[in-house]
């Protein structure tokens, strides 16, 4: 049992242990925090696959953004010392049996699938010039369409977000209630 | 015991998307189910990075979608906070079991 090996087990068993503690702590600060002890492994595992640009992202985006606004929602709206109430029994045996005769079932058509061919002859370059220039490029199988997609999506999801979270003003709150009053005297009236 | 494979890999991506589905079934606070999703989109990155790494190393198809998932995933949690803070303004909880207006 090679070195590497062992690194890979000890980075799953931080990954899946600290995910079943984020699914079931009955505190929800605890919950998220455990999440943030998951990722982070997942970033370690990018770091053990030689990917380390996408470790990075993981890291700046998963563990410095989302977690953080998940962090901040918690404050927002809940009382976060608080134990949340447990599901009842019935449905955590009937979700956990679904789950586990999921992964069992998973499990064994991964296990005898061999028509995986590896061919690690080419060697795999993930350095930022390669990332760069494939995904930049707007030759066949170049990403610049997607790219520049999903820079428009971020851009509606932030203005979405804006215009979802803002309060209404007082104006507007005004002007509904002497909507749905008049709606209910015409609705009297009939 | 041998070499880690592609295999060994895909139990881990297994196992983390099924813990994910159990937290979606079992949590009723929309918070929670949100950091549930985020455990299962996870999983299926780790399976990207893994084929792209060891299936296909000449190409980096299976970076980009991971890029963009996560890209996607940045975008899907700002705006189910941006609805969880808003359905909490109206209704003083994010249990999903409080919201029930538009049920039937």
């Amino acid at each position: 049992m090679n070195i590497s090996a062992i690194i890979f087990y000890a980075i799953s068993a931080l990954i899946l242990g600290a995910g079943i503690l984020a699914v079931t702590s009955v505190k929800i600060f605890r919950s998220a925090i455990w999440l943030l002890f998951s990722l982070v492994g997942i970033a370690a595992l990018y770091f053990w696959m030689q990917v380390e640009f996408i470790a990075a992202i993981q890291i700046v985006v998963y563990v410095g953004g989302i977690v953080v606004l998940i962090i901040f929602s918690i404050f927002l709206t809940q009382h976060s010392g608080k134990e949340m109430p447990k599901p009842t029994k019935s449905k955590m045996i009937f979700s956990a049996l679904a789950s586990l005769s999921g992964t069992a079932f998973t499990y064994n058509l991964i296990s005898h699938y061999d028509g995986f061919t590896f061919n690690s002859s080419k060697p795999f370059n993930t350095s930022m010039n390669e990332i760069g220039t494939q995904m930049l490029s707007t030759t066949n199988y170049g990403y610049i369409l997607p790219f520049e997609l999903v820079s428009m999506l971020l851009l509606a999801a932030m203005v979405g977000c804006i215009v979802i979270a803002m309060r209404p003003s007082s104006n507007q709150i005004a002007s509904a209630t002497i909507m749905l009053t008049e709606s209910e005297i015409l609705n009297k009236k009939d | 015991m041998q070499e880690i494979t592609l295999t060994q890999i895909l139990f881990v991506s297994t196992a983390l998307f099924f813990i994910g589905m159990y937290g979606l079934f079992t949590r009723r606070n929309l918070i929670t189910m949100l950091m549930s999703i985020e455990l299962m989109l996870n999983s299926v990155n780790i399976n990207f990075v893994a084929f792209n790494k060891y299936l296909y190393p000449e190409k980096l198809d299976g970076l980009f979608f991971t890029l963009f998932i996560i890209t996607i995933a940045a975008a899907e949690a700002a705006v189910a906070i941006a609805i969880i803070i808003n359905l909490y303004r109206s209704h003083n909880s994010i249990d999903v079991d409080d919201a029930t207006e538009m049920k039937y």
